[in-house]
């Protein structure tokens, strides 16, 4: 596969100086991203939509390489070096986590390379680190913390039990849905990273004499939580990030989370143009339903091709623009880029119901319109 | 005294084919090989390390990521207090950050090795597996502390974004950079080839065999372990602040007990004992890593097989399969 | 803090404990009757879990699933045993360490590939799904209760296979002398695959109760493994007795000490900072806790061979 790039490359560079100027300039791409262990599944469904909307454009100036970083932050920052140095990618792409996408973007974008997230959204890059080659597809990570709290103070929660993992990502999630949140909090838990075990935190909840809970547990610890719950006889109801509770995982917890509300930026029942056929060519193509992953790797790739119909990647200045104007059709709706080039976008509550046989979401409400994160301001640029 | 054994022999080649390697690679204009080159450098170091406490002492230390965190973190904490310039400590007394290597090397040795001298005094009271066990639990104390640890990035990490300084070097440079390194993993080799051959060393390989005997000509196989376990430690500690300036990150990663296991495999797939050993495993696991790793997604598998398969048949790793059993004099 | 809410919380410790139990037991037994270590125990754990959501989902009975999981892990530890383990016997810890490491490799990534990458579902059984009402008005969910009973009866259970029956008297035997019992023609081969085998039924069985109500997926073991190793370490390795004591040790250490540090610390502390320093301390309890125990004990509480 190394072989066939390099060799690939060289002929390019070829026909290039044979043919004086190309029509297209084509565009290398690439992915790093989880495709092995506990967290696979994220990196399958970026990936997955990520190739749909290639396959789609029938573009095919626009390369593609892949590679699994195992979740290991050392090993994302090894495939980057091999990528830039080897491979002269222009772009890359594809990290789900935040402190694999913090070890590797800053020296990325300081090589002049453009990253493009499709997910993660560290406030670090945001705010102060942000980055004119850096634009996230996916979301700031505050963003879906604050719509649960915008929601649970409008479904008038006056205690809420508040909780995370203990670790930066799970202390920015509290931290942003206790600033839309305006109720009194019954609890606030930070629990072991990777804990599989609720019982002593459910336990609290039912002494804490809550009226709701809200959870960020992502992947397998929210499916835990979720299970326990359920057995634990407390029935005060729960909220969460799409995160614990997407298409990925849902068939996993199953019963368990029915009618929990979730805060999302997309979901499969949206009705804005495209959202549709996304969802009915990504089943078609790879026989499951999309997640929000799924949506974010397709998002990303769109806007690279478009930016690629109206720039040349060679022309850093004009390329990064034509990304700025973010002209796709997303299937979350609307979406532009702010300042910082973090997605302006509307945060939607969704609730978790059983349709046929599937566990799925629908549309409850708009919790926040055209919202934007809290770390503009301070991204210099 | 060097004998040019069938073993010294493979040595010096070893040794000139990664020196070689950057070189090649550039004549190749494949640069990324040279940051593979290095890499293979900085974690044979930290095998290095291990090898000494597993090798020639026979301690069996399931968390010499501790050391290599902890020294990883010694230059990452460093480096990122002094681009921001805010001082570490600002009374009593005031404690700048800096971005000098050998400041970053000296600290990262003087930590990890009052870590391993506590750590040690404890873990040596047991053996076995007990020892394994206990060594582990060390590290991940100091993986969960790195974890929730807020000042310094938590599971986030710990950008370093330029390059640490060695006068006279420009450390930017791959070449340069894999020289710094190929330089100490020469030094770290010589240095525990000597430890090898020394009276301490000899001492060392009779408490393994036997605690008694030792005991009865008045020599305390406590001590001698517990230095050996020190040295190891500080050994595997500056591969870590290498390995910080490398990626220009560090994170609790580093420190978790999967990365124990990828120095023991280190040691162990180059062969146990012996002094190119580790070179050889590094070499060969990341080889399998960005080889396996951008063909198949089940390449870990693979790995597992390739581990497996050395452990079951071929015992003293790739060296005693190339250089034949370990001569004792 | 109501004492109800301290009785809870110690069933849940008490729970969690006979949960590392069934694991603990698996990886005790195996070494003190053939001397190794297994890392690859946390990976039995996972097959049992994967094949109890497999043939529950598939029949939709969580019983079948149950015979299904100790079934399917015994066989996936015979198969290893004669295969890989077999030969590591005779080598020492660091060949075992190694080569169970391998193995988690191939097990997890194996598993993926069959059951892909996304978490299977399974589910409590409807029969112990809820709440019971314990005395003095406390709620406590019906399956964690299970859990304990089926842990105290496997306790026992082990208890009568040990010191009544036979194959006991071999195992004992073989802790305390293991070329005695080749001597007294005993089949040394097929008596250490069975006792591997057991010990992985039991993972598998530890498996598929927990998978009912945590997430069966790829890389489960792994944590459990390390926390089953912290207790057969705690209780004195081989020793059945010490894994039961210091599983619930560990079990109730690691829940009281999450539930009640942060708030130990809010005593004297702002609000955040002391649930960040509490928990973070919390999950270091257990690690302190086996440090402390080896300081005075290095060989654990219970040690085995006297």
């Amino acid at each position: 596969m190394k072989k066939t790039g390099i060799l690939k490359a060289g002929l390019v560079g070829l026909s290039m100086c044979l043919a004086g100027t190309a029509a297209a300039e084509p565009v290398k791409v690439g992915m790093i991203t989880t495709l092995s262990g506990g967290g696979a599944g994220l990196g399958v469904d970026v990936r997955d939509g990520f190739m749909l909307a290639v396959k789609q454009s029938g573009n095919k100036d626009l390369e593609v390489v892949i590679e699994d970083d195992a979740r290991k932050p050392a090993l994302a920052v090894q495939i980057a070096d091999k990528m830039i140095q080897s491979e002269k990618v222009d772009i890359l792409t594809g990290i789900i986590w935040s402190n694999l996408a913090m070890a590797v973007i800053p020296s990325t974008v300081s090589q002049g390379k453009f990253y493009i997230s499709p997910n993660a959204g560290p406030s670090q890059l945001a705010g102060k680190g942000c980055n004119a080659n850096y634009f996230n597809a996916a979301y700031q990570n505050d963003n879906l913390h604050e719509g649960m709290g915008a929601y649970a103070t409008k479904a008038g929660y006056q205690k809420t039990f508040i909780m995370a993992p203990n670790y930066p990502a799970g202390k920015d999630s509290l931290t942003g849905f206790k600033r839309f949140y305006k109720g009194e909090l019954a609890g606030e838990v930070y629990t072991k990273l990777g804990q599989t075990d609720y019982a002593a935190e459910i336990a609290q909840i039912r002494a804490s004499g809550a009226d709701s809970v809200f959870v960020f547990l992502p992947g397998g610890m929210g499916i835990a939580f979720m299970k326990q719950y359920a057995q634990s006889g407390v029935f005060k109801p729960v909220m969460g990030p799409a995160f614990s509770f997407d298409q990925g995982i849902l068939q996993a917890v199953g019963q368990n989370a029915v009618g929990v509300k979730n805060s999302s930026h997309w979901s499969k029942d949206l009705d804005v143009p495209g959202n549709k056929e996304f969802v009915e060519s990504f089943q078609a193509e790879f026989g499951r339903l999309p997640s929000l992953y799924a949506v974010q790797g397709f998002d990303a790739a769109n806007l690279i091709l478009s930016a690629m119909s109206k720039a040349d990647v060679n022309d850093k200045e004009a390329f990064r623009a034509a990304l700025k104007e973010a002209d796709i059709q997303s299937p979350r709706g609307a979406f532009k880029f702010n300042k910082n080039n973090h997605p302006i976008q509307n945060i939607y509550v969704r609730e978790v119901i059983k349709e046929g046989d599937i566990y799925t979401n629908k549309i409850d409400s708009l919790a926040l319109e055209n919202h934007q994160d809290a770390y503009a301001d301070e991204c210099k640029m | 005294m060097v004998r040019l054994s069938k073993e010294n022999g493979l040595n010096c080649v070893l040794a000139l084919a990664l020196l070689a390697a950057p070189f090649v690679a550039t004549a190749l204009d494949e640069p990324f090989y040279i940051t593979l080159a290095t890499r293979v450098a900085i974690l044979a170091i930290a095998g290095v390390g291990l090898n000494l406490a597993l090798g020639l002492g026979g301690l069996v230390s399931f968390g010499h990521a501790a050391f290599f965190g902890l020294g990883g973190y010694a230059a990452g904490i460093l480096a990122s207090h002094a681009l921001n310039y805010e001082p570490i400590l600002s009374s009593p007394f005031e404690l700048n950050g800096t971005t000098q290597m050998l400041v970053i090397w000296f600290v990262a040795l003087l930590v990890s090795g009052l870590a391993a001298l506590l750590i040690g005094f404890f873990s040596l009271r047991t053996s076995g597996v007990y020892f394994i066990m206990i060594t582990l639990a060390f590290a991940q104390m100091i993986y969960y502390f790195a974890i929730s640890w807020p000042a310094y990035g938590g599971e986030d990490g710990l950008s370093i974004y330029v390059r640490n300084v060695l006068p006279g070097v420009n450390t930017m440079d791959p070449i340069s950079f894999f020289m710094i390194a190929f330089v100490l993993l020469m030094l770290v080799i010589l240095f525990s080839s000597m430890i090898k051959n020394s009276r301490f060393g000899a001492a060392l390989q009779a408490a393994r065999q036997n605690d008694e005997r030792l005991a009865t000509v008045g020599i305390h196989p406590f001590g001698i372990r517990l230095t050996t376990f020190v040295i190891s430690a500080m050994i595997t500690a500056l591969s870590g602040a290498l390995f910080a300036d490398l990626n220009r990150f560090v994170s609790p990663d580093m420190l978790a007990w999967h990365m124990s296991g990828e120095i023991m495999v280190f040691v162990i797939l180059g062969g146990v004992g012996r002094l190119f050993g580790p070179v050889v495993g590094a070499a060969l696991f990341i080889l399998i890593e960005s080889v396996f790793g951008g063909i198949s997604e089940y390449w870990m598998f693979y790995l597992g097989l390739v581990l497996l398969g050395v452990v079951l048949y071929a015992r003293g790793g790739v060296i005693g399969f190339l250089a034949g059993k370990e001569k004792h004099d | 803090m109501t004492s109800a809410l301290i009785i809870e919380q110690l069933l849940n410790g008490l729970q969690f404990g006979v949960m590392l139990f069934l694991m603990a037991a698996g990886l005790t037994l195996v070494f003190g009757v053939m001397g190794l270590i297994n890392l690859a125990h946390g990976s039995l754990y996972m097959v049992g879990a994967f094949a109890c959501a497999a043939v529950a989902s598939y029949t939709g009975s969580f019983w079948l699933g149950v015979v299904a999981s100790l079934a399917a892990s015994a066989a996936a530890g015979a198969l290893v045993e004669v295969t890989v383990i077999r030969r590591l016997y005779n080598r020492d810890h660091l060949d075992q360490v190694l080569a169970t490491f391998a193995l988690i490799l191939i097990f997890s990534e194996g598993t993926r590939y069959l059951f892909g990458s996304f978490p299977l579902f399974l589910n409590v059984p409807d029969m112990l799904a809820g709440p019971i009402s314990l005395p003095g008005g406390l709620q406590y969910p019906l399956y964690r209760f299970a859990i304990i009973v089926v842990g105290a009866l496997v306790a026992f259970g082990l208890y009568l296979l040990i010191s009544r029956t036979r194959l006991g008297i071999r195992i004992r035997a073989g802790e305390s002398d293991r070329a005695m019992i080749a001597a007294l023609g005993i089949d040394i081969r097929l008596l250490y695959t069975i006792v591997f085998a057991l010990g992985a039924a039991l993972a598998g069985l530890a498996g598929a109760l927990v998978g009912a109500i945590q997430s069966v997926q790829v890389g489960m073991g792994e944590p459990v493994l390390i926390l089953a190793f912290v207790v057969i370490v705690i209780g004195g390795i081989g020793s059945i007795k010490g894994a039961l004591v210091g599983a619930v040790l560990v079990g109730v250490v690691d829940t009281l000490g999450r539930f009640l540090l942060p708030q130990f610390f809010q005593l004297f502390m702002d609000n955040a900072q002391a649930t960040s320093i509490g928990s973070a301390l919390a999950s270091m309890s257990i690690y302190i806790l086996m440090a402390l125990v080896l300081v005075v004990k290095p060989k654990g509480l219970f040690p085995a061979n006297g």
